[in-house]
């Protein structure tokens, strides 16, 4: 339980929450609904909250699935340095958004979901956690020809001809340094 | 094509049902609540928003219903037991629960938007009928509870707003909690978040409860009402609505319409053997009664008292102990293994289980293939325990008469305890003199040079330099094509049973060689492909 990385699942939460926001506030304008302005509103900020929410963080440990064509997103959010790295900044932000849309009946359910993530962002802010870009690492791909071994170009040195000729042979193949005697 | 009809036939036919349930009732629920006179004077006010509603509110029962059945563990065991009948089918069927399970709960979500956008738009429409001037039928008919009893509009106020209405009546509060519960689950229960933290996904899961209880008072408050069948001979909806608008209508006595609701409707002994960070648990009680691959449930109190961790039996039937091995690979696991070398007495455990799974179905087949990869190698120790001494007693219910076993890992570190075991069997088959009864392969494939050179060098020696058994360490992954080919002609009329505990591609593979070699003449060797996932 240690181990658990909340920031990744308040962005889930925050990514569906933007969704239903964003159909909550289409049903209500295309019904032409009292109030359907704050609709509207939710519309906008859905939107964003998809765009912001769309780039996963870096887990801490081990490797991240990045979602689908997220690193366009990704580009954008480093820019913001702080605002985007920093999970205080997030809660706020995203109880902030939530606010508006509470007033009408459509939307409310993205508020609730909305402030939840909100929350869990606040709980992930306080154990530390911070938004980490996931960087693609250029994949050193080894030139094929680097692992193809030429044969070598040049015969192995040999000794001059008369050093190639062998000794003759001795007497029992080897010279004993002390005398041995047969038994 | 065929072959994936003859493998997959069983699944598909399900998957079928229940589609053509959700269409039949969908469509069947629309059609009554949009074509029926008894609504006749709810749709003047709703419109067809009253028909999405209702009709998507039925699948969502439906759809209820199903999604704990899949995972009842203990009833999909008892299904495992008991049929008699297509046992195998029924088996491989029930593999597939999870998959169900998340199909089912795809349609939840989708019907739960379909329902919750039609009652905006109903909430929002009773809203302005309410407060609409005279004249329309609608507005008349909504204002029938100023003259008594007798209401269709469940809003009486006409200074209220719909966000109102919902908060302070019990199908709107409870429809925003299950919702909330709903969304709560399903955003916890990602692929992504379900394979790196678990424990959020499983705590979180628990708030089905919640989802339950309040699906089952959702209803009770009758809001959305029709003509009562009394009423409805009295006077009739098409007859009688001009009377209300005060035009004159062909038919002389005219009561006013009555209403009411639709009817709310509404599952030790010792531990010992460590090695490399590997713990061996041997635990007895008395009337424990396992078949080979379970998998029973662990808890320590003395690490945590919530957390419950699965883990499968690697002792066999026949053995009067039950054991399980346990490597370290995370916070409870390392503080089980802390726990058991720190204190001299065992700390207490507590056992749930055993819940089963596909490898019951080995000694049915006559020549099986088992392939474990790395961790799933472990249900394949209970297997081939179960099955030596099934073939020492001579037991008439085992039917194997040849097993292939197929032991894929990076490195045999972590399995040392499972080497033992094969070197043993490797002895004991032997002296029996039935050597060829098993036939295993080992592939190591975290291979480097160094351990390739070791090989090379010690070419021509009995046993194998890395695990010292008989069968030679191959390096590298099966080849399975040339495997599958080899076991096809060794048994060109046997049914083979490959069984698989390992990942989801390998799975892939091992499925299209079996489509590939089984042949599509029933008396010729045909490949039944089962696989267990944790």
């Amino acid at each position: 339980m240690g181990q658990i990385e909340w920031a990744m699942w308040a962005n889930e939460q925050a990514l569906a929450a933007g969704l239903i926001m964003l159909t909550g506030g289409i049903v209500a304008v295309a019904g032409q609904f009292k109030g359907w302005y704050f609709a509207a509103y939710a519309i906008a900020a859905g939107v964003f909250v998809c765009l912001l929410e769309y780039p996963r963080s870096r887990r801490q440990k081990g490797s991240t699935m990045e979602r689908c064509g997220q690193r366009y997103m990704t580009a954008v959010l480093k820019v913001f340095g702080p605002l985007t790295r920093n999970y205080y900044v997030r809660a706020i932000l995203h109880a902030a958004l939530a606010v508006p849309a509470g007033f009408l009946l459509s939307t409310i359910l993205g508020t609730v979901c909305l402030g939840i993530a909100s929350g869990i962002y606040l709980l992930a802010a306080v154990r530390g956690e911070e938004w980490r870009p996931i960087e693609q690492k250029p994949r050193a791909r080894p030139h094929v020809g680097d692992t193809i071994k030429q044969p070598p170009s040049n015969p192995p040195p040999r000794p001059p001809a008369d050093a190639r000729k062998r000794p003759p042979a001795e007497l029992g193949g080897q010279v004993n340094p002390a005398a041995v005697e047969a038994e | 094509m065929g072959n994936w009809l003859v493998n997959h036939w069983f699944s598909a036919a399900v998957v079928a049902a229940w589609l053509g349930i959700n269409i039949f009732l969908f469509t069947y629920y629309f059609l009554f609540f949009d074509r029926n006179e008894q609504y006749f004077y709810t749709r003047e006010i709703l419109g067809s928003a009253l028909a999405w509603a209702r009709a998507s509110a039925k699948c969502l029962n439906f759809n209820s219903m199903l999604i704990l059945l899949p995972v009842c563990r203990n009833l999909l065991s008892f299904l495992r037991g008991t049929c008699a009948c297509c046992r195998r089918t029924l088996r491989k069927q029930l593999d597939h629960n999870l998959a169900f399970h998340k199909l089912v709960a795809y349609a939840l979500a989708l019907f739960t938007a379909v329902h919750t956008i039609a009652h905006l738009f109903n909430l929002e429409r009773y809203n302005c009928s309410q407060q609409a001037p005279g004249g329309s039928l609608a507005a008349i008919v909504s204002k029938l509870h100023l003259q008594g009893n007798n209401w269709l509009n469940p809003i009486h106020s006409n200074h209220t707003t719909p966000e109102y209405v919902a908060f302070t009546t019990i199908p709107g509060l409870t429809g925003v909690i299950i919702t909330l519960a709903l969304i709560l689950m399903v955003t916890s229960s990602t692929e992504f978040i379900r394979r790196n933290y678990f424990e959020v996904f499983w705590y979180t899961h628990h708030l089905f409860i919640v989802y339950f209880a309040g699906l089952i008072i959702h209803g009770i408050a009758g809001l959305v009402r029709g003509q009562t069948p009394q009423s409805m001979r009295e006077a009739p909806p098409r007859l009688c609505a001009p009377c209300l608008l005060d035009r004159d209508c062909g038919y002389c006595c005219c009561k006013e319409p009555e209403f009411g609701s639709i009817p709310a409707e509404v599952g030790g002994l010792r531990s010992g053997g460590m090695w490399t960070l590997v713990l061996e648990l041997q635990l007895q009680k008395k009337g424990f009664r396992m078949e080979v691959g379970q998998y029973i449930f662990v808890n320590c109190p003395a690490v945590s008292l919530l957390e419950w961790h699965p883990f499968t039996l690697t002792s066999a039937p026949e053995e009067d102990f039950f054991s399980i091995h346990i490597r370290a690979a995370g916070d409870w696991t390392e503080g089980v293994i802390d726990t058991f070398q720190q204190r001299t007495e065992m700390p207490r455990i507590k056992v749930d289980g055993p819940f089963g799974t596909a490898s019951e179905d080995v000694f049915q087949y006559e020549v099986a293939m088992l392939v474990g990869a790395g961790i799933g190698v472990t249900p394949f120790a209970s297997i081939l325990k179960s099955i030596w001494y099934k073939f020492q007693h001579a037991d008439q219910a085992l039917k194997t008469k040849k097993i292939y076993f197929y032991w894929l890992c990076r490195d045999t570190g972590a399995f040392a305890w499972f080497n033992d075991l094969l070197a043993s069997l490797e002895q004991k088959m032997a002296e029996s003199g039935k050597a060829d009864f098993l036939t295993y392969r080992l592939f190591l494939t975290g291979w480097d040079t160094s351990i390739a050179n070791n090989a090379a060098l010690n070419f021509d020696t009995v046993t194998d330099t890395v695990t010292g058994l008989r069968h030679k360490t191959i390096f590298g992954r099966p080849m399975w094509n040339t495997e599958f080919a080899a076991v096809a002609t060794a048994h060109p009329r046997s049914v083979v049973g490959v069984f698989l505990c390992g990942p989801e591609a390998l799975a892939k593979s091992l499925q299209r060689s079996c489509h590939q070699h089984s042949s599509l003449d029933p008396r010729k060797v045909q490949f039944y492909f089962n696989k267990e996932n944790f």
